[in-house]
């Protein structure tokens, strides 16, 4: 008797607990449940910069254009445009609206826009809206917002000056910094403005419902959207978010989300276990930035080259990160850049170094006469404090010590003191990245010209610079792919950088899940086309 | 007692006051730049980022600004820098009422099974179960919690694959099944300390004269032990578990991102961590303040409990 009593009890208090949580996905209400990295720092579209807030965003809003499921670029707000070499048109459709009813109009990309690029603003991805005329003098404060070069036509068509022939306008106005902000909405908010989920109006396929900072974030189908009828997915619920991947791991596991990334432990845990484990490359390059301030020993170019020829990114890729997925590391522009036709990579292949002791300790030499030293004094190599990184640098420091007799001291520090260091010229070698914030090749093209910020290295070189000019003023894909094709000619020769790998990221999703797609550019993991089969 | 009260609050707030200064002198001496990401900015929205901070103030008038705004009854310690349209206050009321739930029951567990082990000890003392506790109370002080929390989520994933289905989640907040295992992970440590201290301390009350009258009253060793042994022996806890208080419901960083809970724990640690001057200030001085009340109602406490404090 007492037994089954406590069977009963048993039964009862497990069915009760059944529906704490859903499971991660359901057939029957189209649902499915994820967890986010971290609580989105900023859903305000005209300020936001990480990756999880543009993920979010991606799900939420909408701008002109779209991200379609092949990843090519399908109209949004947008029915049809026109793009020329110094003014672009867009007709917007009649039937896109916000959540709550009202029409989305030419007016709240205006607004947005210039929004964005006003000082006040401080948006730091405000240089993305460059191309479009006076934006940059706008953010620089020497121009008022409304002489931007952006005019609402009506309600529904949007005349666009642009500053220069921008060849992949088209693909920069799907991006978040693009999304239209309704005036009086946001003005209705003030400070509070995307703050919770009941300060933000939405345009795209999906709207949140509920959000509790830190814990969980709910979207459910926006039934003012305008293409409602090809979303499937009724609910997509991060109930849970923390950075812990193997938290995530374990709730795929206990079947409460959908959908996780691995690392190098999780990894073996999911071979164990015979998931089938999920490949992507997510676009962004990693490599060793040198210092070429005149000042440090790293700006002498036969020191680069020495290292160029005995460091082998294929044994780094397989023997250190030892996860698949990543490429090793051949150019600064990773291989699924368009080039003229096709890939980029393909049509212009890097040239490549050879592993040559000879010939890498025949630079040294050459690089202690330039220097007219005897001995290099150790360079200092600073890195992030990621066991990955430190795994990285420990190899690096290994591998030069005992083929070149190069000391390295490893200078290890947290996210905020590396890039302070970096900006401050306060290293020899720097373990760097570098992702696309739009699908052209000049994202990363223009990184080492002179003028870039980014270019933490201070690397100069007129040459250089000139291909980045040619590439920025032409509308014509070989004269572009030419420049660009001379620039990396440039960075191998120069040894500007070392070439690690090409990030790859692993993955395992619930096999009912279908029509997931990641993107190199944009929201990723992206679950607007997403479906739960039976 | 009143005089005994106010001289405390008078000394809690100067501590407050000097964490708050401490905090904020350390904080701007740590290398590195809070506005600084990723991609760099160019020097004018990087002016405008500082004017939105008030960055672009000397830094004393910054101190200034800061103590001003952080003066009772309104304390107002500005946006954070990383969740950009939150205020620090609205993170902290948010979030610290998730820290203490969890730190409440963390402390339940902790002092109900740090006493009771710690009688027991002392009771069964250098016998079997005295050894095998002060064996797994060693375990508990010295393992660090992240394993215990690594440790305590995959038991949970083995039972609920044992059972076929999620008896007890794994992880995420909102219910009491979810409160469970953070909770006893998060105790943990503090239990084992507890079980340490009451045990040495019900060691010498057992020797006691009082407990000998008493057994030779003749009154009943379930008398004895509730209330002369136990009640003598327990004064010490009491001592450490105002701080131990406040170290829990502030300690839970690693509890709280494993089993993801959105405590005011992992913005604690997040905000040094990312440089957030803001919420570094506020969490922080939210936090002593909280510690320097813990103290001061222990102490106090501790004057009903013990007469003779009260005398001095």
């Amino acid at each position: 008797m007492r037994i089954l009593l406590a069977a009963l009890l048993l039964s009862a208090i497990s069915q009760a607990m059944a529906q704490v949580n859903a499971s991660s996905i359901d057939y029957d209400t189209q649902t499915i449940t994820i967890a986010l990295a971290q609580e989105p720092p900023q859903l305000n579209s005209m300020k936001a910069t990480d990756q999880v807030s543009i993920l979010l965003l991606g799900h939420v809003m909408e701008g002109l254009t779209r991200y379609g499921r092949r990843n090519d670029i399908k109209p949004g707000v947008a029915e049809r445009w026109k793009i020329n070499d110094k003014d672009a048109t867009f007709w917007l459709r009649k039937d896109a609206m916000w959540s709550d009813g009202v029409g989305v109009t030419a007016h709240d990309f205006v607004f947005a826009w210039q929004n964005a690029l006003d000082p006040a603003t401080a948006s730091e991805y405000a240089f993305i809206l460059y191309p479009i005329k006076n934006a940059e003098e706008i953010n620089k404060g020497n121009l008022p917002t409304s002489q931007l070069g952006v005019t609402a036509v009506g309600d529904y068509t949007l005349k666009i000056e642009l500053e220069r022939p921008t060849q992949y306008f088209l693909k920069l106005t799907a991006f978040s910094t693009y999304f239209p902000v309704r005036r009086n909405f946001f003005e209705s908010r003030g400070d509070r403005f995307a703050s919770e989920a009941s300060d933000l109006v939405y345009n795209g396929p999906f709207r949140i419902t509920d959000w509790v900072h830190s814990a969980s974030l709910r979207m459910a189908r926006n039934d003012h959207y305008w293409d409602r009828d090809n979303i499937t997915l009724n609910a997509i619920n991060a109930d849970y978010i923390t950075e812990d991947t193997r938290t995530h791991f374990n709730l795929f596991i206990d079947g409460r989300i959908a959908i996780t990334g691995l690392n190098g432990e999780t990894y073996k845990d999911a071979l164990t276990q015979k998931f089938r484990i999920r490949l992507f490359t997510t676009g962004s390059v990693f490599f060793l930035e040198y210092n070429h301030r005149p000042e440090r020993i790293t700006s002498n170019v036969n020191i680069r080259r020495a290292i160029q020829h005995v460091f082998d990114p294929t044994e780094m890729v397989n023997k250190v990160l030892a996860t698949p997925g990543n490429l090793a590391g051949e150019s600064l522009f990773p291989v699924w850049l368009a080039g003229v036709k096709g890939k980029f990579r393909s049509e212009y292949p890097a040239p490549l170094p050879t592993l040559d002791l000879k010939k890498a300790k025949e630079y040294l030499d050459k690089a202690k006469q330039e220097l007219g030293l005897d001995e290099i004094p150790a360079l200092i190599l600073l890195v992030g404090d990621s066991p990955t990184a430190s795994k990285q640098s420990e190899y690096l420091q290994g591998l030069l010590k005992s083929k070149l007799d190069l000391d390295i001291k490893i200078d290890t520090q947290t996210f905020k003191q590396r890039l302070s260091k970096m900006t401050s010229g306060d290293f020899d070698i720097v373990g760097a990245g570098w992702g696309p914030d739009f699908d052209d090749i000049m994202t990363f093209g223009d990184l080492f010209a002179s003028w870039n910020l980014n270019n933490r290295g201070r690397y100069e070189n007129a040459e250089y610079d000139r291909n980045v000019r040619t590439a920025m003023d032409s509308l014509d894909p070989k004269i572009r792919m030419d420049a660009m094709a001379e620039l990396q000619r440039i960075l191998y020769e120069d040894a500007v950088i070392l070439p690690q790998y090409e990030q790859g990221i692993i993955y395992l999703q619930h096999p009912k899940l279908k029509g997931v797609v990641r993107r190199v550019v944009g929201p990723d993991p992206d679950y607007t086309y997403a479906r739960v089969v039976e | 007692m009143v005089r005994y009260t106010l001289k405390r609050l008078i000394a809690g707030i100067i501590t407050v006051w000097f964490i708050a200064t401490a905090t904020f002198i350390a904080m701007h001496q740590v290398p590195g730049d809070p506005l600084m990401n990723d991609k760099a900015v160019s020097p004018e929205i990087r002016r405008n980022l500082e004017r939105h901070y008030g960055l672009d103030k000397p830094v004393t008038t910054q101190y200034f600004i800061f103590l001003r705004n952080m003066l009772p009854p309104n304390p107002d310690f500005g946006y954070s820098f990383t969740q950009q349209n939150r205020q620090v206050n609205d993170i902290i009321r948010d979030h610290f009422p998730v820290s203490a739930m969890l730190g409440i029951l963390a402390i339940l567990f902790a002092t109900t099974g740090g006493v009771l082990w710690g009688a027991l000890t002392a009771i069964y003392r250098n016998r079997l179960p005295d050894i095998i506790i002060m064996f797994l109370v060693i375990l508990g002080i010295s393992v660090p919690s992240f394993v215990f929390a690594a440790l305590g989520q995959l038991l949970l994933v083995k039972i609920n694959n044992a059972v076929g289905y999620s008896l007890i989640p794994v992880a995420g907040w909102g219910t009491f099944q979810h409160m469970l295992m953070p909770s006893m992970v998060l105790g943990l440590g503090t239990m084992a300390l507890l079980t340490r201290l009451m045990r040495s301390s019900m060691l010498d009350v057992i020797n006691e004269d009082y407990i000998k009258t008493a057994r030779a009253k003749g009154l009943s060793p379930v008398r004895i032990f509730f209330s002369h042994q136990l009640r003598n022996a327990i004064l010490p806890v009491i001592t450490v578990l105002g701080p131990q208080i406040a170290a829990i419901t502030t300690g839970g960083f690693v509890v709280e991102l494993v089993f993801g809970i959105p405590g005011l724990g992992r913005y604690f640690v997040q905000a040094v961590q990312q440089l957030d001057y803001t919420v570094i200030m506020g969490t922080t001085v939210f936090y002593g303040a909280f510690l320097v009340l813990m103290v001061i109602i222990v102490d106090i406490l501790y004057g009903f409990i013990d007469p003779r404090v009260r005398l001095q």
